[in-house]
């Protein structure tokens, strides 16, 4: 199943099919690790709601919901 | 002399190393992004001296942020004779990203392995010695922090410098790798380092197609012709590739030991961010750091057990030497017990230069009611503000400050900023200073300037013996006292929220920064580290206070000793050049209340005085005879008042600060914005508050208009903003 990252629940991980992000963000991301097929884990929302807090190549990653929208992973059906 | 380049991820230990190397102490901090600009120093232990230069912090050698500039410039133009890429080895995949890509530079580079001893903590294990052989450099493994394998570290790198290196990628294999050798090709023979040139004008890097527009032109022709699943977007593939051959070739040399569930770090980030507790939790520990540098009741002992210090005793001994001492109220905290120490220090030697320069001279007058009043006014602040900053730096340290603003960004980012900038604001209830400097660690220029335009908005510590003044004033009196300094601390917050959406409004482009932070694992601080930022900062303020602040309290002495015709001698501060001054200011300040009547000019001197430090308010005005029983201010004045002080310039260390911190033209706007925003607040305050006073239908009338005016403005910047944000989607 696919889904954005942006709507994943706390605990839930996938696997990054594509990133839509553009210019500087994606850069970003790209040099931070966020990869196609590499694996992420939501492990925390902030307590208003936004940023994100993710795990990713064994280390925690933050960012904001409107970054993680650009992100769409594949999830297991379990 | 030759020269080493320290070269690696922001929050690796760059610093760290550079400190252990060169003896140096410069600031760090767990905290992405410390170093701004590049450090250098030397290291003495080889047979030749080495000079270390230590780079910003980047995950990357892309153009897009000033630090990766910086760094690429460096190494391209100003050949290191070696790179050292320092590489955290908790976090091997993310790190060797970077290093992959400057080894695609002709230089000779070496990995030190740092923080080797927490993966080992871990049970993990890395096969140093393979991991050495597929990248083609040598590893040493270090611990920066605890000067293990340093000199080692030196010496083989020393050892490299000598031999030279080849460029080499590990995009060779990959589906790009036939494009970069005919792009290779194509580039001028005698351009240093074509390999990084070549790879860089496939991803599309600006700078390079700027500069080489011919070789551009065959790799757009080449990337056209090959398909892939990226739709052409080569940045993507190559990054892509990068970490796909990181995570066949580099990982697997790393055995990790078996997950044993939770870290001790991922316990203490539970509660630190809790979804519920994370905020109250933050209040707490900001308000604890306060009340221990602050605070005249530790623990609110006296408040609610009536524990007092009987001071008279101690202070009556040095009553005999000429000081008056204050009766304390319950037991200070260790910040105001240190304040008075100092401040005592400097009455002391004030009383004892008394004795011994004859009295009723000039320059008796110019030492110890100039120098030494001023300079040990502003001293006397020095230990709080120390304290300050080593709980700040703890808090720093452990990593907590980068929770602070995951926490806050959500907030923040709705006046217009982002939860980085919180820490800053946060400080200035401490002082302006070290808070303006604390706006270094944000990346987007407007947003420091707006940061440090709001940062005086937040009462600093100097600012608040005005409050006390003020609310001892028989018009407000008893409990309405407490009121008005709540009132006014509160007003800060207000005035400092509606300045960042006005200045939201008003600005072209209102670009947040992305939040795309890494969040470091907590760690214990180190002692050695924190004291070595408190000495550095010490240093700051003690040239500071012998510099500027010295020189500016002579100024104000002979503007207030000394008449126009001053060859004549001392005169009273009635007929000094600084009454004639105040008078002259007075015009300017009567449309805001405070300034009408008799003692006008006299507070009109204080707002100016209170230029050099704003305690200079208070003592200014005790000059002029003018204490709580006896300022004539109506309620309407006191509040008018109270609104200049906080919102006009800051002291001059603090505008100093905001110079060096500031862009240029953010520096004027932030200048400009101090008086008009000062200037229009007190207006409105005092006429609103002054009409209340002849009839409450008149202020009543005025309120409801202010109230509607406010309403309607508010609504104009809430659809602004929505129109921007829905522009910009």
């Amino acid at each position: 199943m696919e889904k954005y990252l942006s709507e994943f629940a706390v605990g839930q991980s996938g696997v990054v099919k594509k990133i839509a992000a553009d210019g500087k963000i994606k850069r970003r991301l790209f040099d931070m690790g966020v990869t196609p097929n590499v694996e992420i884990l939501l492990r925390k929302v902030a307590p208003l709601g936004d940023p994100i807090e993710v795990t990713l190549r064994g280390y925690e990653l933050s960012l904001r919901k409107s970054e993680a929208q650009t992100i769409l992973m594949e999830v297991g059906n379990d | 002399m030759i020269k080493f380049a320290l070269a690696g991820n922001p929050n690796s230990g760059k610093t760290t190393l550079f400190n252990t190397l060169t003896g140096s102490t410069a600031h760090v901090g767990n905290w992405p992004g410390v170093t701004v600009d590049k450090r250098e120093g030397t290291y003495k232990k080889l047979s030749e001296k080495v000079q270390i230069v230590d780079l910003p912090g980047i995950y990357s050698l892309s153009p897009y942020t000033p630090e990766e500039v910086v760094t690429r410039n460096f190494i391209l133009d100003e050949k290191p004779e070696c790179v050292i890429n320092i590489v955290d080895a908790t976090n091997l995949e993310r790190n060797l990203y970077l290093t992959t890509q400057i080894l695609e530079i002709d230089v000779p580079v070496i990995v030190a392995l740092n923080m080797i001893d927490a993966v080992k903590a871990n049970g993990d294990k890395i096969n140093i010695k393979e991991l050495s052989n597929r990248l083609g450099v040598p590893i040493v493994e270090i611990s920066a922090l605890k000067k293990q394998g340093t000199d080692e570290l030196m010496k083989v790198a020393y050892g490299v410098a000598k031999c030279g290196r080849n460029s080499t990628t590990v995009l060779q294999e990959s589906i790009v790798g036939p494009i970069i050798d005919k792009v290779n090709e194509a580039l001028p023979n005698d351009l240093e380092s074509k390999l990084f040139h070549a790879i860089k004008l496939i991803e599309g890097d600006e700078l390079e197609v700027a500069a080489h527009p011919e070789a551009n032109k065959i790799a757009v022709e080449l990337k056209a012709k090959i398909g892939d699943e990226f739709e052409g977007d080569y940045e993507a593939v190559i990054a892509d590739r990068r970490y796909d051959y990181i995570s066949k070739h580099f990982t697997p040399t790393v055995v990790r030991a078996k997950k044993q569930g939770m870290t001790k770090s991922d316990k203490i980030d539970k509660v630190m961010t809790h979804r519920v507790w994370a905020i109250p939790l933050f209040l707490v520990i900001m308000f604890a750091v306060f009340h221990f540098v602050f605070s005249e009741d530790l623990l609110f002992l006296n408040a609610i057990f009536g524990l007092e210090i009987k001071s008279e005793g101690a202070i009556n001994f040095f009553t005999g030497m000429g000081y008056e001492g204050e009766a304390l109220g319950g037991i200070p905290s260790l910040g105001v017990f240190l304040q008075s120490w100092v401040g005592f220090v400097f009455d002391y030697l004030g009383a004892l230069l008394g004795r011994v320069l004859p009295d009723g001279t000039w320059y008796a007058s110019l030492i110890i009611d100039g120098l030494i009043g001023g300079v040990g006014a502003v001293a006397s602040f020095i230990p709080q503000i120390l304290l300050l900053f080593l709980f700040i730096s703890i808090l720093e340290d452990s990593g907590y400050m980068a929770r602070v603003a995951f926490i806050m960004d959500r907030a923040f980012r709705k006046i217009g900023l982002s939860g980085k900038a919180f820490i800053p604001m946060l400080m200035g209830f401490g002082c302006s200073v070290p808070a303006m400097m604390a706006a270094r660690t944000l990346q987007n220029e407007q947003e420091r300037d707006r940061t440090i335009r709001l940062s005086i908005c937040f009462s600093c510590g100097a600012k608040a013996p005005i409050w006390a003044m003020l609310a001892g004033v028989a018009v407000l009196g008893g409990i309405l006292g407490d009121l008005f300094v709540f009132g006014i601390y509160l007003l800060g917050i207000v005035i400092a929220i509606v300045s960042a959406l006005i200045m939201k409004l008003f600005s072209k482009s209102n670009e947040i920064p992305p939040f795309i932070m890494e969040l470091p694992a907590y760690h214990a601080p180190q002692f050695k580290n924190l004291m070595a930022h408190l000495w550095e900062k010490f240093k700051h303020y003690v040239y500071k206070a012998a510099t500027i602040i010295a020189a500016s309290t002579v100024v104000l002495w002979f503007l207030s000793n000394f008449s126009w015709a001053f060859w004549t001698g001392m005169v009273d501060i009635e007929e000094s050049i600084l009454a004639d001054v105040g008078r002259g200011l007075q015009y300017i300040f009567y449309p805001l209340g405070w300034a009408i009547g008799e003692d006008g000019w006299k507070y009109s001197v204080a707002t100016i005085t209170g230029l050099i430090a704003k305690e200079d308010v208070v003592a200014t005005c005790a000059v002029f005879g003018l204490t709580e029983g006896t300022i004539g201010l109506s309620v309407a004045g006191i509040f008018a008042f109270a609104a200049y002080n906080l919102f006009t310039l800051p002291c001059m260390a603090a505008v100093a600060t905001a110079k060096g911190e500031s862009t240029k033209k953010g520096f004027w706007i932030t200048v400009a914005w101090w008086f008009a925003s000062s200037y229009i607040i007190s207006m409105v305050i005092y006429w609103m508050i002054a009409l209340y006073e002849v009839a409450i239908w008149a202020g009543l009338l005025v309120t409801f208009v202010l109230v509607a005016l406010i309403i309607t403005a508010g609504m104009v910047v809430w659809l602004r903003i929505k129109k921007h944000s829905s522009d910009k989607e």
